[in-house]
């Protein structure tokens, strides 16, 4: 899958640190539309008004998590193809396997770094 | 009171008991037992002996487990002490956001200087900022971890609710005002030792200032 750095990405988390954080290594790796929600029913609310060619989301955020912000957008026919990466402090084996039947495209487990960042999203797009 | 009316007193109690909706509290229980004793009063065999005397001794428990539970005051750690400890693991939450904000905030002009700079010091530079923006990890994972400890906080507030039901109205306790156990006498310097104060309690500098000013 090539990559378009001017992709839309949207970053999911109900850490406004967070948010910040994954919006600045996105950017140092040269993403330049970046896109927040800070909950799963506004993020779903986003991914179905806009193009987005990328999702990184948190897992624990209330009242929708993050596995459930997955299932909903695997069960979307129009969302379904967007990689969906998950950045989680959940690092249990079940969770890990949980959101791979969930059909996650990747998890990063917290606290994470730039380089690991930037391995995953190599393994989706290839080389950028 | 005759044998009869105490196995009538006794099965009114039961049927009470069986039919309320809520916990049994220890005090019908005291009841029961109490009534129990009294229809074996008379010519007692060994068996009936025996039974009075383990019900002795599950009257005397009950007692005794009422009176410890009274003196570490459960209503004080329903009333004070968990929703003190919320609130100031709730301000460590709030104050490591702010914290982390900050240290944000001076990355990012980091970055924004690394981009007036040669490319080999900017690069430099963006590589600090860029270890600086993953430290700052740590805010989440802890806000998590607080998040979690304030859970089990109240889920043991709900256990002492269920205590103070089961067990009714611990007369005995002393009233919520006294110190908590193990704070130093009045008078004694280490009372001073409040630690950090909530931020809707701190007083401001200007505040502490003109307290200051007015001391002689």
């Amino acid at each position: 899958m090539a990559i378009d750095m001017n992709m839309n990405v949207l970053i999911v988390d109900d850490y406004k640190t967070m948010l910040r954080i994954i919006r600045n290594l996105l950017k140092q790796l040269g993403f330049e539309n970046v896109d927040e929600a800070t909950d799963g029913g506004t993020a779903l609310m986003k991914l179905r008004d806009r193009n987005y060619g990328l999702v990184i989301s948190d897992w624990n955020m209330e009242p929708m998590t993050g596995l459930q912000l997955l299932k909903e957008v695997r069960a979307d026919n129009k969302l379904k193809q967007i990689p969906f990466v998950m950045i989680t402090a959940e690092s249990k084996t079940e969770n890990v396997v949980a959101a791979k039947e969930a059909g996650v495209t990747n998890y990063i487990v917290k606290p994470f770094n730039a380089a690991t960042l930037k391995q995953k999203l190599t393994a989706i797009y290839g080389n950028f | 009171m005759t044998k009869t009316a105490v196995n009538r007193t006794l099965e009114s109690k039961l049927e009470q008991i069986g039919d309320s909706a809520q916990p049994v509290q220890t005090d019908d229980i005291a009841a029961v037992v109490e009534a129990v004793m009294q229809s074996l009063s008379g010519d007692v065999s060994l068996a009936e002996f025996r039974l009075y005397q383990e019900l002795e001794n599950l009257a005397d428990y009950i007692q005794s487990a009422k009176r410890e539970i009274a003196a570490i005051r459960p209503d004080d750690i329903r009333s004070r002490d968990i929703p003190m400890a919320t609130d100031e693991l709730d301000a460590v939450v709030d104050a490591t956001a702010e914290a982390t904000g900050a240290i944000l905030d001076a990355a990012e002009s980091l970055e924004r200087v690394a981009a007036s700079l040669e490319e080999q010091s900017g690069e430099e530079v963006r590589i600090i900022a860029t270890r600086i923006y993953e430290a700052c990890n740590f805010q989440d994972i802890t806000g998590q971890r607080i998040t979690k400890v304030v859970r089990t906080l109240k889920h043991i507030e709900g256990k002492v609710d269920a205590l103070l039901t089961a067990f009714g109205e611990l007369k005995t306790a002393a009233p919520a005002t006294t110190a908590p156990e193990g704070a130093p006498p009045p008078g004694d310097d280490r009372s001073l030792l409040h630690g950090p104060q909530l931020p809707d309690e701190a007083k401001r500098q200007d505040e502490i200032d003109a307290i200051f000013a007015n001391l002689k």
